[in-house]
């Protein structure tokens, strides 16, 4: 057990705790906000791993970008303030699945790598991984950056009915 | 580093995630689990990358961003279909959206709740 391991193991609690604190909680607003929790307790594991132009990027839009608009979406469709008893399903199917899917893949995992070490590679900082970005990925690169416009018009389009119908 | 260690939360996280798509009755709260199921694969796309010595370099962390934006694009798409959703039928529950009738005539002339 180095220091990485530990930082990785009380990230990694962090962040499964709040995940499920996200999906079990019964006030909508409070699941948002594990959500900032669980985001930025996953951006510190990606520092752990020597990720850090992802996880600033991370930060950066996850908690930054995505949970405001969530949020937004969450006083938008005027949800109350506090508990809400209403907003689960019947349970069994949806513990059976995801539990199963998750402590299935978790064996696997655990099977597959046991407590083996291996060394951390260098650092992805920005000049890294802006050159390997911008020499082996450009044509990804530029069509996500098509399919990002492609989701801006079509978020117009749906979220505006008077153009996006033809009655 | 042992890599089991940030693979097992991954697994975890993506479970906690199938879970809430699959118990949640609000849409929004259905994005935030989806948002945890992308998070699960970031995570072991990134350690994966500490562990795969491929030919290109960093490319799992290339592939992170990658679906960070993708993320982000889904995540406004999604939204403008759950905030017309909510202007269509007055609640976001999604049990309560009828698949197999679709009312075409109810789309054309949207009620707009005020």
């Amino acid at each position: 057990m180095t220091g990485a391991d530990v930082l990785l193991l009380a990230l990694g609690a962090v962040a499964v705790g709040s995940g499920v604190l996200v999906v079990t909680t019964d006030q909508l607003v409070r699941a948002g906000l594990y959500l900032v929790v669980c985001l930025g307790a996953v951006a510190g594991l990606y520092l752990v791993l020597t990720a850090e132009l992802v996880a600033w990027v991370q930060v950066l839009i996850y908690v930054g970008a995505v949970v405001v608009l969530l949020l937004f979406a969450v006083m938008l469709t005027r949800a109350p303030i506090g508990r809400s008893p209403d907003l689960d399903r019947p349970g069994l199917p949806a513990v059976l699945i995801g539990g199963g899917a998750g402590l299935g893949l978790a064996a696997l995992f655990a099977d597959a790598f046991r407590w083996s070490a291996v060394e951390l590679p260098a650092p992805g900082n920005a000049e890294r991984i802006g050159t390997e970005l911008f020499r082996a990925w450009v044509l990804p690169f530029e069509v996500l950056s098509v399919l990002l416009l492609a989701a801006l018009v079509g978020a117009i389009i749906v979220s505006r009915p008077d153009i996006g119908s033809r009655s | 580093m042992r890599p089991v260690i940030p693979y097992v939360i991954g697994a975890l996280l993506f479970g906690a995630g199938v879970y809430g798509v699959l118990r949640r009755r609000n849409a929004v709260l259905v994005l935030m689990a989806v948002e945890l199921m992308l998070n699960a694969v970031n995570l072991i796309l990134v350690t994966a990358d500490t562990t795969v010595r491929a030919t290109l370099p960093h490319g799992g962390q290339v592939f992170a961003l990658f679906v960070i934006v993708l993320a982000a694009a889904e995540v406004g798409v999604g939204l403008a279909i759950v905030l017309q959703l909510y202007r269509l039928r007055a609640s976001v529950a999604v049990d309560t959206v009828r698949l197999d009738a679709a009312p075409a005539s109810e789309l054309d002339e949207p009620r707009v709740i005020t």
